[in-house]
């Protein structure tokens, strides 16, 4: 480490900035712009450089590795083309809330601005995907502005910011000083609750007949599942959750309701139809989530916490808003929430009525192979304790209802963006930041293909990430809606006759790779890819095409517009 | 309804390009937008002129204050406050109208800053409002050319 006030020149600092923001990893592809610090990294040790393949794949890696760890994800890309490559990862980023700091390369200043080789606008570019972002013009504010990048990305609402580095400020010289804290007058994030707030969500709480708590992933990011898992047990309060907040609340536990919405469990959603009391904490009521909002949770008085304010009445108007963190909140409750609590046992009662009415199920064929049994038989063997990553797609809301997040950070998936080619990198990054826990990854077809370079990181860092491959030869989500709603028209969804073999990919890779075609083999093929820690294993499980994901409330539908079952069954193929 | 709000943001390059494709990125409406310096020159003060309904400004306000280089944004609309804005513009003058055109360039208090044989310009300073109405009266003398300086606004002194 070397010493404030020593004289380094911009790419020196740079590392020395990211030793004392405590970065392990840096997902990254070098470049013209960055032969400066790539020239410094040559002999650096204790932070650790990851070469991906493409830079769309770094951006999800970092993702992956900060849903996985908390921590914020490190990228390194150079300018132009290794730039606007990192767009699509930083919106994915930007709308699941997750801290990364991208370090882009830039042109010398002088050739800002003159359509330079290699130079595109990516502070621009990413001024409406990022939480903030910079163009370090000195390279004496380059330790400043990379202190306030990190503050940024972590503080808050957690998210995406952007430092641009021209070459010649990472040539430059000059004294490298530190700041110790950071001050930032347009950033003051309300982080505790105020207590009138929460004494009058504990008071409604306490008294409500059929309550019901509704969690976002900022019960994830906010660290507070401890806090979560005692309030609704001391209160009987039944939990349903997002996306993003699977595993906040134990899956298993009876109070567990599954995952609300579109693609939410019946009783889920009935229980928020019915429910006098919503009380929303991190989550921001996306239309996935809602439906038609003029009929979302109308009998209920609404309460909503977040941290962040714009969040607050955006899509749903709501009885009582409480900004703040989601732990102070949950603590707050806990504080003041009286002990008696209303007789609830006949709210329970009747989502375990709805429940009843309509399970989730699926049957198992001796002959052919389904993926909620996959997705069931992997949360079995691995007893729902793996970190598990999804791309988009069917498998994905297959993965929400058919696995059992026991814990919290267990769940990473693309939620807001639905970006396809999510899965494989994030689940890479997952299993830099994770080795106490299996690395699970289900993967489409379709995406796999999306980011199929970065088999290559896996297998060179030797990554023992489960590549689960669900091959129905079809875009399967898109197929689904096409039956449904589009007069069966599966234009150009149908990948039976342009996909490769996969087993063989793999294999060209350097990846261990097997197949299953019926439930006997995929029960042998995860037990054996679940034991294998010598790199990654892929299976590529050959699932029936014409499966679809239910219960299904179509885009912008009403709860009572689910769809349970296939409207006119046919023969699986 | 109509709302003129103020804004003190951060003096550096790419903070207009910010609050401006907020403002399109979310599908607000934006009637006018004008900036500069204060009386610091680390901050400049913008005054945003917008529509919407409550819910709408509310977001507008919050969205505001959630970009990092925004410091402190206010609603002036139900505050006491003084508002004006610029107008220059350029009428045609002939023999006909010239009486008439400098009686109303009286009437709205305006000033002759530039004057040709067949042409005129005028500065107009007033309310949007005022302004409106100004350009609407000479709009029959012809206008050749027209300029707004879009709102600028401030809270009035505390008495």
């Amino acid at each position: 480490m070397h010493a404030p006030g020593q004289k380094l020149n911009g790419s020196e600092i740079f590392f020395e900035c990211l030793r004392r923001e405590k970065v392990e990893y840096i997902f990254g592809y070098p470049g013209g712009a960055l032969l400066k610090v790539y020239e410094t990294l040559y002999d650096i040790k204790d932070i650790r450089h990851i070469l991906v393949r493409h830079e769309q794949g770094a951006t999800h890696m970092a993702e992956g590795y900060a849903r996985a760890t908390g921590k914020p994800g490190v990228v390194l890309v150079t300018s132009g083309p290794g730039a606007t490559n990192t767009v699509t990862g930083i919106t994915n980023a930007y709308m699941d809330s997750s801290p990364m700091v991208v370090f882009t390369g830039q042109v010398p200043s002088s050739l800002i601005g003159n359509d330079a080789f290699q130079e595109a606008d990516i502070v621009g570019i990413t001024r409406p995907i990022t939480k903030h972002n910079f163009l370090v013009k000195d390279v004496r504010e380059l330790a400043s502005t990379i202190r306030k990048a990190f503050y940024l990305a972590t503080n808050g609402r957690p998210g995406p910011v952007l430092v641009d580095m021209p070459k010649d400020v990472l040539n430059a010289q000059c004294a490298f000083e530190w700041p110790e804290s950071v001050d930032i007058r347009g950033f003051k994030p309300t982080i505790r609750c105020h207590q009138n707030q929460i004494e009058k969500a504990a008071h409604k709480i306490a008294k409500a007949k059929k309550p019901l708590l509704y969690i976002g992933g900022g019960v994830i990011s906010s660290e507070a599942s401890e806090e979560l898992r005692r309030l609704a047990v001391e209160q009987n309060i039944p939990v349903t959750m997002t996306l993003q907040g699977l595993g906040a609340f134990p899956g298993d536990h009876p109070l567990s309701m599954g995952m609300l919405g579109m693609h939410g469990t019946y009783w889920a959603n009935q229980a928020v139809n019915n429910c006098d009391l919503l009380v929303a904490v991190g989550a921001r009521f996306d239309d996935r989530v809602t439906g038609k909002t003029d009929t979302f949770a109308t009998q209920a008085y609404i309460i909503h916490n977040d941290i962040d304010p714009t969040n607050v009445d955006k899509n749903i108007k709501v009885d009582l808003p409480v900004v703040g963190d989601a732990r102070d909140f949950l603590t707050g409750l806990l504080r003041e929430m009286p002990k008696h609590t209303e007789d609830r046992s006949g709210w329970l009662a009747q989502i375990r009525v709805w429940q009843d009415d309509c399970p989730l199920t699926y049957t198992i064929e001796s002959d052919s192979l389904k993926t909620e049994y996959v997705i069931d038989e992997v949360s079995r063997q691995t007893e729902g304790n793996a970190v598990v990553t999804t791309d988009v797609g069917q498998h994905q809301m297959w993965t929400t209802q058919y696995y059992r997040f026991r814990k919290p950070r267990s769940i990473i998936t693309s939620g807001g963006l639905g970006t396809m080619g999510y899965g494989l990198p994030a689940a890479i990054g997952a299993a830099f930041g994770v080795t106490d826990r299996p690395v699970v990854l289900f993967c489409g077809d379709g995406g796999f293909m999306m980011n199929v370079q970065e088999m290559v990181t896996a297998v060179h860092y030797r990554i023992p990430v489960k590549i689960f491959l669900i091959n129905n030869s079809f875009l399967g989500m898109v197929r689904q809606w096409q039956e449904l709603f589009h007069q069966e028209k599966y234009s150009f969804t149908d990948l039976a006759e342009s996909n490769p073999d996969f087993v063989k990919v793999a294999e060209a890779f350097g990846c261990r790779a097997m197949r299953a075609e019926n439930p006997e083999e995929a029960k042998l093929a995860i037990t054996e890819a679940l034991a294998y820690n010598d790199g990654p294993i892929l299976v590529d499980f050959r699932v029936i095409k014409k499966d679809m994901v239910f219960p299904m409330v179509p885009a912008g539908g009403s709860i009572s517009d689910m769809l349970l079952k296939r409207l006119n069954p046919k023969t699986m193929v | 309804m109509k709302h003129i709000i103020s804004v003190l943001v951060e003096n550096k390059f790419g903070t207009l390009n910010r609050v401006a494709a907020m403002f399109s990125a979310r599908g607000f409406n934006l009637e006018s937008i004008s900036i500069g310096e204060t009386e610091d020159t680390e901050i400049s003060r913008m005054t945003i002129v917008t529509r919407g309904d409550d819910q709408i400004i509310s977001q507008v306000l919050k969205q505001l204050n959630r970009l990092i280089d925004t410091i402190k944004v206010t609603d002036l609309t139900k505050q006491p406050h003084v508002e004006r804005e610029l107008l220059l513009m350029t009428l045609k003058l002939s023999r006909a109208t010239q009486h008439e055109i400098f009686g109303l360039i009286n009437v709205f208090k305006g000033k002759v800053v530039d004057i040709k044989q067949k042409s005129i310009t005028i500065e107009v300073i007033g309310s949007p409002d005022k302004i409106n109405t100004t350009i609407d009266i000479f709009r029959p003398y012809g206008i050749k050319e027209l300029a707004r300086s879009g709102a600028v606004a401030i809270h009035r002194g505390e008495s």
